[in-house]
């Protein structure tokens, strides 16, 4: 698995590029101060206690939020000077799984799906939209839930179907918050085995948000801790707990609690 | 100088946060003539939210207009039979229910029942991120979402408000022929004898305007609405009581306007 992972991997591309981020919410400085590069295919999982910014970090990719200072480039472009029918072009390049799934209540597993579809690729004929419905329905391995409503759904499934809405724009880079949060252990090994099969069949470049190392080992092909509003380490999930900070070794310690 | 650059407030935390209120509704209001006016124009979204909000006030609104119209001409018989003049009765009802009852009372259920359920829902997909999930697939959520609610809202209440003063008028002829034998059609005939153009006109400019407003109103309380599901029933409540106290102001300003051009 892991040299299926690396094989993929282009060092030499990067996909996000990031420096000097910083950015606060009032009185309160979350990011101060952010160096960080995604290259193409790689999974990057992001660590850090909550609260610290970790989901401020890939709103700001995706430009729902805009930084105080500082540079995102992602796929080429900067982010927070896009205007937005730019921003929107460079939006469909990207998936956002959100931790609390977010998916339309009103809506069914289809039309969930078919959606974001529908509302951007101009005169798509019903079989059309079906079919690339099918396919990631089959990509998330949740065929059978097509006509059912989100509050029908279990947690996991929600998760599963919030990623499969990402899928169908086919993105380059997904961005995951949270994907293993308030599941049980089997799930979360599932939501982990689906993360790598969208990097290696689509072929994604990802950011995994998560305060699980099981999911940050499984997942990512690099990790990076998120401390005080900066990155402490970036590297192998082996090199990144290699410090004596006693933050770092209470979270590796509470987590793989013998 | 330097005191006043310190300070945390220009006057006081509540008069700011006033402020900076009417500043925000200001700019999405703008945002909706910006936005209304561009495509993608989401007919179909606009054409389903009015059937939402046409059938969801529908039964209320028939039974609500028919009991005002039954009890605003049985209140008002007996002064008029002081005077001997309840012939004036149809004429006297018409001029009410069209100028000012069907509008308003349509408004006021509308308020409740669709401004409620727009801040509601829009406040549940704020505090659930599924606006947030609209804006990372390229989609414009306040296009799709405010905008096609206020069109639904300007477009159908003035509907709304002639359906209703239709059936308050149904309800003053049912209690009008209860009391002496007189034909549906020579009650509505004298009804609309004393109701001019500019009655109509007005009527439904009234309705236009309160459609509006319960649309936007609602639409901005969904829209900025915070602390989970507490901030969903804030924005709700906020939604119907701004709505209705809106509703009055403009009652009072419009009133004044078209007598103005009535009597100019």
């Amino acid at each position: 698995m892991e040299e299926l992972k690396q094989h993929i991997i282009d060092y030499d591309v990067p996909v996000i590029s990031i420096s000097g981020l910083y950015k606060s919410f009032g009185e309160l400085d979350v990011l101060k101060g952010i160096d960080f590069t995604l290259f193409k295919g790689e999974n990057v999982a992001v660590l850090g206690k909550s609260g610290t910014g970790k989901s401020v970090l890939i709103k700001i990719i995706v430009g729902l939020l805009k930084p105080d200072k500082g540079e995102v480039l992602v796929l080429g472009e900067h982010v927070d000077k896009l205007e937005r029918k730019e921003l929107d072009a460079l939006r469909l390049r990207i998936g956002f799984s959100f931790q609390s799934s977010a998916l339309y209540d009103s809506m069914n597993v289809y039309q969930n799906l078919a959606f974001p579809l529908t509302m951007n690729v101009k005169n798509l004929g019903k079989k059309e939209v079906d079919d690339a419905v099918q396919e990631v329905l089959e990509a998330v391995g949740l065929t059978d839930k097509m006509n059912q409503l989100p509050s029908d759904l279990s947690g996991g499934q929600r998760k599963r179907i919030g990623i499969a809405r990402t899928l169908i724009l086919k993105p380059e880079i997904m961005l995951y918050d949270e994907p293993t949060s308030g599941l049980d252990p089997i799930t979360s090994s599932e939501i982990i085995e689906l993360i790598n099969e969208v990097q290696q069949k689509y072929n994604t470049s990802s950011i995994i948000i998560t305060h699980d190392l099981t999911c940050a080992k499984n997942t990512g092909n690099r990790s990076a801790i998120l401390l005080d509003g900066k990155f402490l380490n970036v590297g192998t999930f082996e090199e990144v707990f290699e410090t004596d900070d006693k933050q770092v070794k209470a979270f590796f310690n509470y987590n793989f609690i013998q | 100088m330097a005191n006043i650059r310190t300070r945390k407030y220009i006057f006081s935390k509540g008069i700011d946060q006033y402020f900076v209120g009417v500043s925000k509704a200001y700019s999405f209001t703008s945002m909706f003539f910006k936005e209304v006016i561009k495509r993608p124009f989401h007919l179909r979204e606009v054409i389903n939210q009015s059937f939402e909000v046409g059938l969801k006030s529908l039964p209320l609104i028939t039974l609500t207009g028919f009991i005002v119209g039954v009890v605003f001409t049985k209140q008002s018989r007996p002064s008029l039979e002081d005077f001997g003049a309840t012939s004036w009765l149809p004429s006297l009802i018409g001029i009410a229910i069209v100028r000012a009852l069907g509008p308003l009372v349509t408004a006021l259920i509308c308020a409740g029942k669709v401004g409620s359920s727009i801040g509601a829902e829009l406040g549940s997909m704020k505090v659930t991120e599924q606006i947030d999930a609209m804006e990372v697939s390229a989609i414009n959520p306040f296009k799709y979402l405010v905008v096609t609610r206020v069109l639904a809202t300007t477009i159908t209440i003035p509907i709304l408000s002639l359906y209703c003063s239709f059936v308050g008028l149904y309800g003053s002829y049912v209690n009008v022929h209860s009391a002496e034998a007189s034909s549906i059609f020579s009650f509505y005939q004298s009804a609309f004898s004393t109701i001019s153009f500019l009655d109509i006109f007005t009527s439904v400019t009234k309705a236009l305007f309160y459609g509006f407003t319960i649309g936007i109103v609602g639409a901005y309380k969904g829209f900025n609405a915070t602390q989970g599901t507490r901030g969903v029933g804030k924005a709700a409540n906020q939604a119907v009581v701004l709505s209705m106290f809106l509703i009055f102001l403009e009652e009072l300003v419009i009133v004044q306007v078209s007598n103005w051009i009535r009597y100019f």
